[in-house]
């Protein structure tokens, strides 16, 4: 007997973000890349429109990371020149963005000015064609200062720059309107600042479509399905219909997958484990595919490896079920 | 919950003289004011004030004047169905019609309409004989709409079923006798339809008409009201609207819930 599937029936889709400028558009970009614009649950192509695929960016810093030292072979060569850096992660790693965390800016470490951390935004531009990300360092004041000079630096490029607050959002905001770029707002796992923050950055004057959402994430072990059900949360408030929380959210997966011990231990200590690179490998992967499903656009990873295998991923679900 | 402003009516003078003298103004700066109130649709009804023949011209004038300042979908309200369709044809957006008897004649002309235009219908708990005094009655005519709009292919989340409230100073019993309509209405089909009412008609020529209105409203929201016409300017009634939402946990909760409500 012929069974008739059930299909959801949304009123609303989440919305599109733009990355990056082309020449004509006021950037020096050789492409821009849209996010967002799903018409369903994360793949589900047999309910609605699955507009553009999840798109994962590297991770450049401006400074040695202290990164696990097998992740660290990957980019020995380049360290000290993020220029250099930007181009290996996207020539031989095939990054579709590339995201660019100025951790020398802290003034508990390098100390970079701001004037800087704008040159290096512009050596990376000036390397790669492909659209960036830029963060600070996450000492809130010093980030406002190296932010307005990076958004300046930049101005027309339409950088993705974070990290917007809702104690800390206003320059940041200031910024982005004048010069032209997109922001990432930042809520700590929780769906009511979320939303909130959104409000109050669109009450500034930025367009809702300049706008995506970090929820902060756990890795693999350490409160991923706390992510997970915010995410889930968040995405179906969109498709509800909440043009606020109609954003496409960003997962920095690198950072928090690499942080488990699980991604750290070595293989004689924790033998039952087995090979600590497979290992740290499938950590980032595992929590970049899971989030995949919870909504996550674009995902900020460290691991080529790791890249290369959630790419292959995201490959096939992006394969119609229709 | 979906607030429907009724101020653009034939029955306020100031609507009826401009539909007389074919006036947009007053019909646009109440177009307006109810989406900056919180209308998320705008009712139409030309009242009284146009003879029957012309009504048809009417309507297409009003959607056309409206729809030059404001974006929100309109819910067409008459019982003339030539003037509805009128309307419908040079509506830019799904609109909603305002209303339907579950009487058969009347279904017959409707529902194939509403599919015809991709409208959503309001289909009134009645017929000839008048508005049932209880509960179980009134679902008895809910079930006819359910089956209409089964029958025509109009989808179950289209319909908005309307279980008729009277004035609570002369008609107190019909109040919970609708509260539980609305709770059984949505037990009907699965999907279940939606619900709507004229809320104002609760509170006639009561002294406190907006606390009466706001009430009703939110005991009614808790059983499963969906969408009603009402004053879109009353702001605490707007207020409790939303705030009703957030306590079903049907919109997601943050500081500004109130003001995003208004503005989605």
């Amino acid at each position: 007997m012929a069974v008739t599937l059930v299909k959801e029936r949304w009123q609303s889709r989440v919305g599109e973000v733009v990355l990056g400028a082309t020449p004509e558009q006021g950037g020096t970009r050789s492409h821009t890349i849209t996010i967002g614009g799903d018409g369903t649950l994360p793949f589900l192509q047999f309910e609605g429109t699955v507009a553009n695929r999840p798109i994962i960016a590297l991770e450049v810093q401006d400074v040695e990371p202290e990164w696990n030292p097998l992740v660290k072979e990957y980019f020995a060569d380049v360290f000290n020149n993020p220029a250099a850096w930007a181009k290996k992660c996207v020539e031989e790693f095939g990054a579709d963005v590339i995201f660019l965390k100025l951790a020398g800016a802290n003034p508990e470490g390098a100390n970079k000015t701001p004037e800087e951390c704008a040159q290096v935004v512009k050596d990376v531009l000036a390397a790669v064609s492909v659209p960036l990300i830029v963060v600070g360092c996450d000492d809130t004041e010093k980030d406002n200062e190296v932010m307005a000079a990076v958004a300046e630096a930049a101005a027309g490029e339409n950088l993705l720059i974070g990290n917007a607050e809702q104690e800390n959002y206003k320059s940041l905001v200031a910024a982005c309107m004048v010069h032209k770029h997109s922001i990432i707002a930042r809520s700590p796992l929780d769906i009511n600042i979320c939303k909130q923050l959104n409000i109050l950055i669109n009450d500034m004057g930025l367009a809702l479509n300049k706008i995506v959402i970090d929820p902060m994430i756990g890795g693999l072990g350490f409160g991923i399905e706390y992510a997970y059900s915010i995410m889930e949360r968040a995405r179906i408030g969109s498709l509800q219909n909440d043009k606020m929380l109609a954003m496409p959210m960003i997962c920095n997966v690198g950072y928090e997958a690499g942080r488990a011990k699980e991604a750290n231990a070595s293989t004689e200590d924790f033998p039952a484990w087995g090979d600590l690179n497979d290992r740290q490998i499938l950590w980032e992967t595992m929590t970049a595919t899971s989030l995949l499903q919870a909504g996550g656009s674009l995902i900020l990873m460290r691991h080529p490896e790791a890249a290369k295998l959630v790419k292959k991923n995201i490959e096939d679900l992006m394969v119609s079920n229709a | 919950m979906i607030i429907i402003g009724e101020r653009i009516n034939g029955m306020f003078k100031d609507i009826g003289e401009a539909l007389k003298n074919r006036d947009p103004k007053p019909l646009q700066y109440w177009a307006v004011k109810q989406q900056e109130g919180g209308a998320h649709y705008l009712d139409v009804n030309s009242g009284p004030a146009i003879p029957k023949e012309e009504r048809p011209e009417a309507y297409e004038w009003m959607v056309n004047v409206i729809q030059e300042v404001s974006d929100l979908p309109l819910c067409l309200d008459s019982t003339n169905y030539d003037a509805i369709e009128a309307g419908l044809k040079v509506c830019k957006r799904p609109a909603m019609i305002n209303s339907v008897p579950a009487e058969r004649e009347k279904i017959e002309r409707v529902f194939p309409m509403a599919v015809k235009y991709n409208a959503s219908v309001i289909g009134l708990t009645m017929d000839k004989t008048g508005i049932p005094k209880n509960a179980e009655n009134r679902l008895a005519f809910a079930m006819e709409l359910v089956a209409a709009a089964d029958e025509f292919g109009l989808p179950m989340e289209d319909l908005y079923i309307d279980p008729l409230i009277l004035p609570c100073n002369v008609a107190q019993d019909h109040a919970p006798e609708v509260l539980e309509a609305i709770r059984m209405v949505k037990t009907l089909s699965n999907p279940a339809p939606k619900t709507v009412l004229g809320l104002s008609n609760v509170s006639q020529k009561a002294p406190d008409r907006p606390l009466i209105n706001r009430t009703y409203m939110a005991m009614a929201i808790a059983c499963g009201l969906d969408a009603a016409i009402i004053d879109a300017n009353d702001d605490d009634l707007v207020a409790t609207a939303a705030t009703a939402d957030i306590l079903l946990n049907k919109s997601i909760y943050c500081d500004s819930y109130v003001k995003v409500f208004k503005t989605r």
